[in-house]
């Protein structure tokens, strides 16, 4: 059986020694959350909004450890000013790990805006944005973001389209993408 | 409401001879001054910006360090943005994690506009409610000696309100220099190797 691109992050998450993973929870993100939750080597912080992800990690890097932070779409504008304000000015690492609404296939009118205006409110700050739309893309972007990142202490965006996790079905809407049921 | 008698500083300046060793984060504002004023060093790490994220940023430290302790100093305002970070740190638990926020009732920086815990909002209460294993509020003289008996024996993750007079004092800065302040306490607490990717 092949790698989906949630096995590929759990595989790449431990490569790289991640410790902590703060999330809001995802769709996309449910079978990754559920093996971060049962590692014990890897502490999972659920927040309650995404700025406190942000913070999360910086705090982890400040005490030695790498962390990424995960969310769906609709959250990034959250996290804007975190970033900003806190990513940016001290120079600390980030792993965004975006999960995609509004992008494509989206029956959801609400999603569409943020979802649209996501890849660039994040170039507008200053972050590295990387698109994934395939699993091969996302094995190649967590393993390139992650070097980026804690190497380089660059802060950067993954974003997963819709093509690949599927876009959320409402009442009979076909399904889209390669990971849609 | 009660009178607000405790001096911020001279609380700060108590609590911090039972320091020895406590990583410390500030959030914005008059507690960087206090705390960059009273007691500056490489293991302070100072929030000039990111309101409301104080709390969080001492929790994934506290996580990455379970050995050290952790205090967090911040001010009502400050707190007030970060709320739901009780959420996430009382389900954490940390062991090692106390938060105090010096709580003056009102935003300094802006031009003393009243906040909401002058008007009945309990932040150790909602801490509390929350599920902190430990909430203090301190008022007088005798409850910083209990505070200062507590950040040592707990129970952990901590919280206390400490209710000081809305005084602007005169300010000593900290660094503003993000990287630096950054590197400096990681160089502090890590060494340099570690700390700057030497290995």
């Amino acid at each position: 059986m092949t790698e989906t691109w949630n096995d590929a992050a759990y595989r790449l998450f431990k490569a790289q020694g991640v410790q902590q993973v703060a999330y809001v929870p995802d769709g996309g993100l449910k079978s990754l959350i559920n093996d971060l939750i049962a590692d014990n080597d890897i502490e999972t912080v659920p927040v309650t909004t995404e700025e406190e992800a942000i913070a999360l990690s910086a705090g982890a890097w400040l005490g030695g450890q790498r962390a990424v932070v995960m969310m769906q779409s609709s959250g990034v504008g959250n996290t804007i000013n975190a970033i900003a304000s806190i990513t940016m000015t001290c120079r600390f690492p980030l792993v965004m790990i975006v999960t995609m609404r509004g992008d494509y296939g989206e029956a959801n009118p609400w999603q569409i805006p943020m979802g649209q205006a996501t890849p660039k409110v994040l170039e507008d700050i200053g972050m590295k944005v990387i698109p994934v739309e395939t699993v091969a893309d996302a094995q190649d972007a967590l393993a390139a973001g992650m070097t980026m990142a804690y190497e380089s202490s660059a802060p950067v965006a993954i974003l997963v389209s819709q093509r690949l996790i599927g876009a959320k079905p409402f009442r009979s809407d076909p399904p889209f993408g390669q990971g849609a049921a | 409401m009660s009178e607000l008698i405790l001096d911020r500083r001279a609380v700060l300046s108590r609590i911090l001879q039972d320091r020895d060793g406590a990583l410390i984060v500030t959030g914005l504002g008059s507690p960087v001054w206090d705390l960059s004023s009273l007691d500056e060093r490489p293991e302070n790490f100072h929030l000039w910006a990111g309101m409301g994220l104080a709390c969080v940023t001492g929790l994934g430290l506290a996580l990455a360090q379970p050995d050290k302790r952790v205090w967090v100093v911040t001010g009502d305002g400050e707190m007030l943005m970060g709320v739901g970070s009780f959420a996430t740190i009382a389900t954490k638990a940390p062991r090692n994690l106390s938060i105090m926020v010096l709580d003056n009732e009102h935003y300094v920086e802006t031009g003393m506009q009243a906040t909401h815990t002058g008007q009945g909002v309990d932040l150790a209460g909602m801490a509390a409610a929350a599920g902190f294993a430990r909430t203090l509020t301190v008022r007088e003289d005798g409850d910083v000696e209990t505070l200062a008996t507590a950040l040592k024996e707990g129970g952990f993750p901590l919280f206390a309100t400490v209710k000081v007079k809305a005084d602007s004092l005169p300010k000593k800065l900290s660094p503003r220099d993000g990287v630096h302040i950054k590197n400096r306490f990681r160089i502090a607490l890590l060494g340099e190797d570690e700390a700057m990717n030497l290995g």
